[in-house]
């Protein structure tokens, strides 16, 4: 699902078969828009990641997903590693790429 | 009272300065720097800069000893997340959001942002009450304590007219709470008796509107 519908042709570039054809669903729709989850399927889902640029767009959304939809297994992106961390203590299965570069630096700095 | 305030719009600025003419201590974050320098020229140190869904922002701005915040951002994800935070993480007691889009306030009510004012709610609640064809005015719903208080004005041939307050048909859970005749308002009584024109406040349990307003809508054929 993307509020840009010009996304989707992102999907098929140097691909053989289109995105349809191997099995994929596109919405056009921003993630707040209730009608747009569920016109996406959500309430059949198995897993929801949020991962859109917006850090406080995935905490809502990936919120209602869980409480509203109780999709079972929800992921979601956060770039601010603050952010993050205390929302990840609060239950939600964060992911913070900030976070892992700054790991995967200071592994690469501090590797004998 | 301390008060923080993010989003320095129009509702954030001018909410700012009515606070601070009342007295409240205010401090407004606003995260663009242009209207920042705009902002500050008037506010001085009561503005700051920065995006107060980031929590060293709200810590600088002194979010533990805030009275109240109030998340009046043009964005409804980060007007929940601040106020989720200032709730949650540092138990601010109390909390305002801002609804933008009202098609959003399902989502502050599912996550437990109340109260959430929608501008669009605001002005169909004054229309309601401006124009009397609407019949039930909503003022007051206080949704955790499951009741609400609405208002109506009494039409020459609605059941109501000429019953005593004690006569009126009312369910269970319903109780008329105050008349207002002419230009004031009183507390009836028992036997006080409902005059046409009347504004006669009712307080209920929700869900009761319908039962109640066919004590106060015209009776007979519609005009």
């Amino acid at each position: 699902m993307d509020r840009n519908p010009l996304s989707h042709e992102r999907l098929d570039r140097d691909q053989i078969s289109t995105w349809e054809d191997v099995g994929g669903r596109f919405t056009v729709g921003t993630a707040l828009e209730i009608d747009g989850l569920i016109e996406a399927g959500i309430e059949g889902a198995d897993v929801f990641l949020a991962a859109t640029s917006g850090d406080n767009t995935n905490l809502v959304i990936s919120q209602v997903a869980k409480r509203r939809f109780e999709v079972p297994r929800v992921v979601v992106r956060v770039s601010d590693p603050a952010r993050a961390s205390w929302y990840s203590e609060q239950g939600l299965h964060t992911i913070c790429p900030t976070q892992v570069a700054i790991d995967q630096v200071e592994q690469a700095m501090l590797a004998p | 009272m301390y008060v923080i305030i993010a989003g320095a719009g129009k509702v954030g600025w001018n909410l700012a300065r009515e606070l601070i003419e009342k007295d409240c201590e205010v401090t407004l974050i606003e995260s663009n720097h242009d209207r920042f320098r705009v902002v500050e020229e008037e506010l001085e140190y009561a503005v700051q800069f920065g995006d107060a869904s980031e929590l060293w922002v709200l810590e600088r701005a002194g979010i533990q000893r805030a009275d109240l915040v109030v998340a009046a951002t043009g964005d409804d994800e980060d007007n929940i997340l601040i106020c989720q935070m200032a709730k949650e993480k540092y138990g601010c007691q109390r909390i305002v959001a801002r609804v933008n889009n009202p098609r959003n306030h399902v989502t502050f009510k599912l996550l437990g942002i109340q109260p959430a004012v929608s501008a669009t709610d605001l002005i169909l609640r004054l229309i309601e009450h401006e124009v009397p064809e609407y019949g039930l005015v909503h003022l007051l719903a206080l949704e955790e304590e499951h009741l609400e208080i609405i208002e109506f004005e009494v039409p020459a041939t609605a059941d109501a007219a000429g019953k005593r307050v004690q006569d009126l048909d009312l369910p269970d859970g319903a109780l008329v709470i105050s008349i207002i005749r002419g230009n004031s308002g009183f507390v009836p009584k028992a036997d006080t008796v409902i005059d046409i024109a009347d504004t006669v406040m009712l307080i209920l349990d929700p869900g009761l509107e319908a039962e109640v307003t066919t004590q106060f809508m015209p009776s007979g054929p519609a005009a």
